[in-house]
């Protein structure tokens, strides 16, 4: 190198050096501005005359033509989403001539709202006064009729003959499909604006949102010849679009239906996937609403009325509710001691109704205050013994039983096919010192083990380990997308996890205990025992909203309603061959075995009674 | 050059040496403003509510520029690597928190604001490669060089795959100017030059669909003409058809009848150039090289390394905006989605330049005071 390395800070040197680059630098800009100014003198003197013709000449105008958006099916095939053909009015303000007189006689023969004229002024000021802008969407046949009738006296307004999605089922598929709606600014951030001139719409949420790439298609280009003033003359040549591709689901038109049945007027969710692949059979979360107002843009009054609706109608509860998973994830409790070898299924214990730690005080109350007397293994998950599971978890501890629940899904997302799904909690030592930077203590693994206090679950988490249990391990990928159309011919089934135990046999042992649930006089889910033509390993749950004091006495007749404790099932059928495991919450239903077991029963049967 | 301390000082010089403003660069860039607003008019199509929006916006963008302009440039010093941190982090973060959608994801939401990290890349570059060689000895050593390009490479390599070509073009020159400027043989500068050549093939690869159609489209806009080539040969027709005089104010048929693209936002010097001309062209370069040249001249009487470095990188990026956006448009470059700066309709790249002609004050006024 002939340069010199200045090995003390030498200012003036440093000035001198930066000088010289700075001076080549200024060299770089004027040679490019240099460039950029030849450019300019070749366009605009040497060649102009040849752009000027060419300008002259420029008769042909380039206009996109939006695909048609994919269809969606259910897993039979029944059309979910559809497009339907609507008309609407469109306005180009530029060649008008007067706008507000244009609108204002418009509005005499066309009988439009205030309220569709201030979103247009909306649009409008948003675009080139240039740009075609909608009016009215979705007219009926006398508005058309009409508007022909005088299209003479409209310049720059036109009937355009559009598609429009429609949801035939309506509110039934809210919270799987999602919606389409306006583009807005934040949604052209995320696609390819060139590919959406001429889309008016995109997926909001759900399904629709999730496959917006694949369901879109590929914008094609008309070439129409104009005259000078820019008027339409004749089409010259077309790059026809690619519709989006179709889509069909893994979810069931009728088993959805049933299971919107099953809950009547309770507000809850329930997942039903097929354990062997994890495809979701239904996907409900109540209460719901119709998603079709929202193709069109909404109005301010509906929307407000959704949106500020106490029981969030809006809120997908299926994979964005977290609730305490109570004692539906005891059946992991009892994994982790049984692995843990702090348990074995035989040994029995006393079970009073209440439990406390050495050296502590405080009571730890079953929900049966009598308590259940001597119980193993088995007789505990039946019965759902609080009492059994505070002392398992006491003696396992925190760090056995987390990773335990975690290997079964809990605390993170299960990866489903729609946007916006919530982690759950797995609390542990670790999570705690970074969150509320306190140690934790001994009484939290107790009330954590029946899935109370800081653990959280979505239904579809909940839906996801109980397929873990009924496969034994081999745990799926819960998703909605069977298959494209056109396109593959469906999609593997995918396996997300699998849990090793160190002896397979606690498989049986919780199994077995899950069939206690049902099958025993004593099991917490008796009420659906009767007349079971395939057998049903369940767990009910029953869980907090509202911590009460120690000595205080849990009463659902005096409680308000928004105070009663959430009621959950978790179930699959057939024990030995399932082909359906479901996740049952009603909100503030009270217990589990009483409301929403038989919600649960009634779903299992419906989808095996087709099968 | 204008000489900053005139001996008689009037209300005005007053007012602006307290506010730590440059009268010249202040002039220039109120000047451009004011043209892009009559530009945007005939651009929307006589669309007030655009102009006006515009017109809040630089007032707006403006007020912070004089906000920036009253940070001392040692405070910006001792902040320079807790920023550059914090915003590679949010760059790191785009990808794993921003939205689902597969076509490009740029933005960062925390809840009360919503931004593009890229654009804070735009200053945070400048500043940390500006600090990395004012803590040390200049020349670099080959080690130094190294580690500060890794500095430039890294962020520019996130952004460019996020995707957004343009903003990876402009941290990319920002932070290579300084690194150019601290004064690397000339050796190292060709063999850099020699090697980012041979990289095009492997950026090549990292391309969107769609950049990759951009690009064949600049190459070969004859193959296409009324597909994605029509953006470009619409825009040189207007160009031309300007001829030496332009077709006057409102009077562009490419851009009264709607035939120019974007003409509000990437295209609006298409719109320039065929309403005024040659004539106008040639004025309103006049005017961006006023800014990058009185940027050179605060760099060069800059009181140390670091704002000498910054205020150069700062200048370069507003001067590679316009040279490529110009670039871009009459058919030079290709077609990557930079705006013309204080032009274009728009407002997150307007604030961003602003901040940097705020530091740009900051450290003329510092230059200032210090001689006093």
């Amino acid at each position: 190198m002939g340069h010199r390395r200045i090995d003390i800070k030498d200012i003036p040197l440093e000035q001198a050096l930066f000088g010289s680059r700075l001076l080549a630098l200024l060299f770089i800009v004027l040679l490019l501005t240099g460039m950029l100014v030849w450019r300019m003198i070749n366009l605009q003197v040497i060649d102009s005359s040849r752009y000027q013709a060419l300008a002259q000449n420029n008769r042909v105008r380039v206009s996109p033509l939006p695909p048609t958006r994919g269809l969606i099916y259910d897993r039979n095939h029944t059309i979910i989403a559809e497009n339907l053909p609507s008309f609407s009015l469109e306005i180009t303000p530029a060649l008008t001539g007067d706008l507000g007189n244009t609108l204002e006689r418009l509005k005499r023969i066309l009988d439009i709202d205030e309220e569709d004229i201030q979103k247009f002024h909306a649009l409008r000021r948003a675009r080139s006064s240039h740009a075609s802008t909608p009016l009215l969407v979705g007219m009926s046949e006398t508005q058309v009729a009409r508007f022909h009738v005088n299209r003479r006296d409209f310049p720059g307004v036109a009937v355009q003959a559009r598609t429009r999605r429609h949801y035939p089922h309506g509110d039934t598929f809210a919270h799987v499909l999602g919606h389409v709606g306006r583009i807005n600014a934040r949604d052209i951030e995320r696609v390819d604006t060139a590919n959406y001139r001429g889309t008016a719409r995109i997926g909001k949420t759900g399904i629709e949102r999730q496959y917006e790439e694949i369901l879109h298609g590929t914008t094609g280009f008309r070439h129409d010849e104009v005259n000078a003033q820019g008027k339409f003359i004749r089409e010259l040549s077309r790059v026809p679009p690619v519709s989006g591709t179709s889509l069909v689901l893994t979810v069931d038109l009728q088993l959805q239906r049933t299971a919107i049945e099953a809950m009547g007027d309770n507000t809850g969710a329930i997942v039903a996937i097929d354990p062997r692949n994890g495809e979701v059979l239904a996907l409900v979360s109540l209460p719901t609403f119709d998603p079709n107002p929202f193709v069109n843009g909404i109005s301010r009054r509906d929307y407000a009325l959704l949106r500020d609706n106490p029981l969030r109608p809006l809120f997908n509860r299926a994979v964005q509710g977290q609730y305490p998973p109570g004692s539906t994830i005891k059946m992991l409790t009892a994994l982790a001691g049984l692995e843990a070898g702090t348990i074995t299924p035989r040994q029995k214990m006393y079970a009073t109704g209440y439990y406390q730690i050495p050296n502590d005080p405080r009571k730890y109350r079953d929900w049966n205050r009598a308590g259940h007397g001597w119980i193993d293994l088995a007789d505990a998950i039946a019965r759902s013994s609080d009492v059994y599971f505070y002392d398992l978890a006491y003696k396992t501890g925190i760090d056995r039983l987390a990773p335990m629940f975690r290997r079964f899904g809990l605390g993170s997302r299960t990866g489903i096919d729609l946007p916006g799904e919530a982690a759950g909690l797995t609390p542990s030592r670790q999570w705690k010192r970074k969150r509320y930077d306190k140690r934790w203590f001994p009484g939290e693994t107790l009330i954590s083990a029946i899935g109370q206090g800081y653990m959280l679950a979505t239904p579809v988490q909940l839906a996801k380990m109980t397929a873990c249990i009924a496969t034994r391990g081999r745990c799926p990928q819960p998703h909605l997308l069977k298959q494209r159309l056109p396109g593959d011919s469906g999609t593997p089934p995918a396996t997300a996890a699998r849990i090793e135990l160190s002896d397979p046999k606690h498989w049986t042992v919780i199994i077995d205990a899950m069939r206690k649930v049902i099958t025993d006089p004593h099991g917490t889910g008796r009420r659906i025992r009767d007349g079971l033509k395939w057998p049903i390993a369940g767990k009910t749950g029953t869980s907090q909203v509202f911590g009460l004091k120690e000595d205080e006495d849990y009463d659902a007749e005096t409680l308000e309603r928004h105070l009663r404790d959430h009621a959950l099932f978790v179930g699959y059928a057939p024990v030995e061959d399932p082909r359906i495991a479901v996740a049952v919450i009603v909100e503030h239903g009270g217990h589990g075995g009483v409301t929403a077991a038989p919600i649960g029963r009634r779903i299992i049967d419906d989808w095996m009674a087709r099968q | 050059m204008i000489d900053p301390n005139p001996p008689h000082r009037g209300l005005l010089q007053t007012v602006f040496d307290r506010l730590n403003l440059d009268p010249v660069l202040f002039a220039a860039i109120v000047g451009l403003g004011a043209v892009g607003l009559l530009v945007l008019y005939s651009a929307s199509g006589g669309n007030l509510d655009v102009v006006t929006r515009q017109g809040i916006r630089l007032g707006l963008a403006l007020l912070v520029m004089m906000a920036v302009a009253m940070v001392p440039p040692q405070l910006l010093y001792q902040w320079t690597p807790f920023v550059y941190v914090v915003v590679v982090v949010m760059l790191l973060l785009v990808p794993l928190t921003g939205s689902t959608g597969k076509g490009a994801t740029r933005w960062l939401d925390i809840g009360i604001v919503r931004f593009q990290p890229a654009e804070l890349m735009k200053i945070a570059m400048p500043m940390m490669i500006a600090f990395y060689f004012a803590e040390r000895r200049l020349r670099p050593r080959f080690r130094e060089l190294m580690v500060a390009l890794a500095l430039v490479l890294v962020p520019t390599f996130v952004i460019f795959i996020q995707p957004d070509l343009g903003t990876a073009l402009l941290i990319a020159t920002a932070g290579l100017t300084v690194i150019f400027l601290a004064g690397i043989p000339w050796r190292t500068v060709m063999l850099t030059m020699l090697g980012g050549i041979a990289a095009l093939p492997v950026l090549w690869h990292f391309m969107k669909p769609y950049q990759r159609r951009r690009v064949d489209t600049f190459l070969h806009p004859e193959n296409d003409p009324l597909g994605a080539g029509y953006h470009i040969i619409q825009s040189k027709i207007a160009l031309g058809a300007g001829g030496l005089s332009g077709r006057g104010w409102l009077n562009g048929s490419q851009t009264q009848l709607d035939f120019l693209p974007e003409q509000t936002t990437d295209f609006i010097f298409s719109v320039f150039g065929e309403e005024f001309g040659l004539w106008g062209v040639l004025l309103l370069f006049t005017l961006y090289l006023l800014i990058v040249l009185r940027g050179f001249f605060i760099a060069w009487h800059a009181q140390d390394t670091y704002t000498r470095l910054l205020a150069a990188s700062i200048t370069m990026i507003f001067f590679t905006y316009f040279f490529v956006n110009v670039g871009m448009v009459s058919g030079l470059l290709p077609v990557v989605g930079v705006p013309l700066p204080l032009i274009s309709y728009g407002g997150s790249s307007m604030v961003t330049i602003m901040v940097g002609f705020g530091i740009l004050m900051a450290i003329h006024s510092e230059k200032r005071l210090l001689s006093k």
